[in-house]
């Protein structure tokens, strides 16, 4: 690693004077992502802000006819939340299929997001779901919060405090790890309700998350794997690395999603 | 540098150390608690499973210093040869190692399965569980088998009760 300064304030003042006008300071979350690439010397923050000791940030309510998850609530108790598993299964689902039982226990949603790494499985969960991303400064839509490769929409001095997940409808969540690292390959989050589909695939993009919007139309019409006999995402606009070829990647996520909307008539 | 004060396997311990030592390497080269293993060093292969505050972590993806004030238990803190606990007493009586390089960490994934799952485990429960602890002698069935029985033997419930 290169040389940082490591910092826990205890207040969100505090991380604020700290990111102040640093644009090389950096915000240290559950660190399953950050630390390997410090580790790697990918990365060097002259500042290591760790938000483990800012009281409020992780937690996960019911308000009204949404989920309330905080951003620093790690992968393992969204899996594990009696509340997720009852409101919003799909979202424990994914959680539980992220990484590995550790990183689990240290990964947060908010490092995941905020990350934004094309093989991430929140960003697919934010999208299908149209969740709204609340920082210290404003909201913003899932929609317009993954930019680019590792790009969001925040600010250098900006922190994710919680995200907002619309209840109802149905999702299901279908992904094809990596089998060392556990990263999507591809993965397709579908979500259906109120006469509308939406269909956010993971892992292949070459500019990070997605929404597949001709899977959505022919979903709309006919909601069943079925209707996307034929459709499949083109090879040549998708990640092709060691671990597979953008046309391998593009017709895993076509599996993937349909297998998510099998799951979805499956749940009746 | 910084100074950090934690409690490791029961005793309160400081250590003036740089930022960037890892926990892993805070345990085996300043306090000589060499039973956590690295093997990857790029937490994939989960030798160096640790418990902080009771929770199973990769010890080479977690600073030092974000263990400052924390509890940190290793497989050192869990029992010895005198007195091995009984997932330890599990891994050696169904013979749960070959080369035996992953098996403290495999021991404190298994008392994080325990946590989080409790005493009676299935085989595909401790299977799915062990994805983030590789095995390269490929032993993993009596590895299941004896996170199975540690499990069991930690309630004292009898194998019959499954």
């Amino acid at each position: 690693m290169f040389p940082f300064t490591y910092h826990r304030p205890t207040d969100l003042p505090t991380v604020h004077a700290l990111l102040g006008g640093n644009d090389e300071a950096k915000l240290l979350a559950g660190g399953q992502t950050l630390i390997a690439t410090l580790k790697q010397r990918l990365a060097s923050p002259s500042d290591l802000i760790d938000l483990a000791a800012i009281p409020g940030l992780a937690g996960m309510s019911r308000e009204g006819d949404t989920l309330v998850i905080g951003a620093m609530t790690r992968h393992a108790d969204v899996a594990a939340s009696p509340l997720v598993r009852e409101a919003l299964p799909a979202l424990a689902a994914l959680a539980e299929l992220i990484g590995d039982p550790a990183v689990r226990n240290r990964g947060t949603l908010g490092g995941s997001i905020a990350n934004n790494d094309p093989s991430a499985d929140y960003p697919a969960a934010c999208l299908a779901l149209d969740a709204t991303i609340v920082t210290d400064k404003r909201e913003i839509p899932a929609g317009d919060f993954f930019r680019d490769l590792f790009e969001t929409a925040l600010e250098p001095a900006e922190v994710i405090l919680k995200v907002i997940f619309p209840l109802g409808g149905q999702g299901a969540y279908e992904k094809f790890p990596n089998p060392a690292s556990r990263y999507a390959m591809a993965g397709a989050f579908v979500w259906r309700g109120m006469g509308k589909v939406r269909v956010a695939i993971t892992g292949t993009g070459q500019g990070g998350v997605f929404r597949w919007s001709e899977a959505e139309a022919a979903l709309m019409t006919d909601f069943d794997p079925s209707a996307l006999d034929g459709l499949w995402l083109d090879g040549d606009a998708m990640i092709s690395d060691i671990h597979g070829t953008g046309a391998y990647r593009a017709h895993l996520a076509g599996v993937m999603t349909r297998r998510a909307v099998s799951r979805i008539l499956a749940l009746g | 540098m910084q100074t950090i004060t934690l409690t490791v396997n029961g005793a309160d311990v400081t250590a003036t150390i740089d930022v960037r030592t890892l926990l892993v390497q805070l345990l085996r080269d300043t306090l000589n608690l060499t039973g956590t293993h690295v093997g990857c060093d790029t937490s994939q292969c989960g030798a160096c499973t640790v418990l902080l505050d009771g929770v199973g972590v990769k010890a080479c993806a977690v600073l030092a210093v974000q263990a400052d004030g924390l509890e940190v238990t290793t497989v050192e803190g869990i029992g010895g040869p005198e007195h091995l606990h009984v997932m330890q007493e599990a891994f050696r009586e169904h013979h749960g190692l070959q080369c035996g390089f992953c098996t403290p960490g495999m021991i404190m994934a298994g008392l994080d399965m325990v946590r989080r799952h409790g005493p009676v485990m299935d085989e595909t429960t401790v299977r799915t569980e062990l994805e983030g602890n590789i095995c390269r002698c490929t032993g993993y069935h009596n590895i299941v088998l004896a996170i199975m029985a540690g499990a069991r033997a930690m309630a004292a419930v009898p194998a019959a009760a499954e």
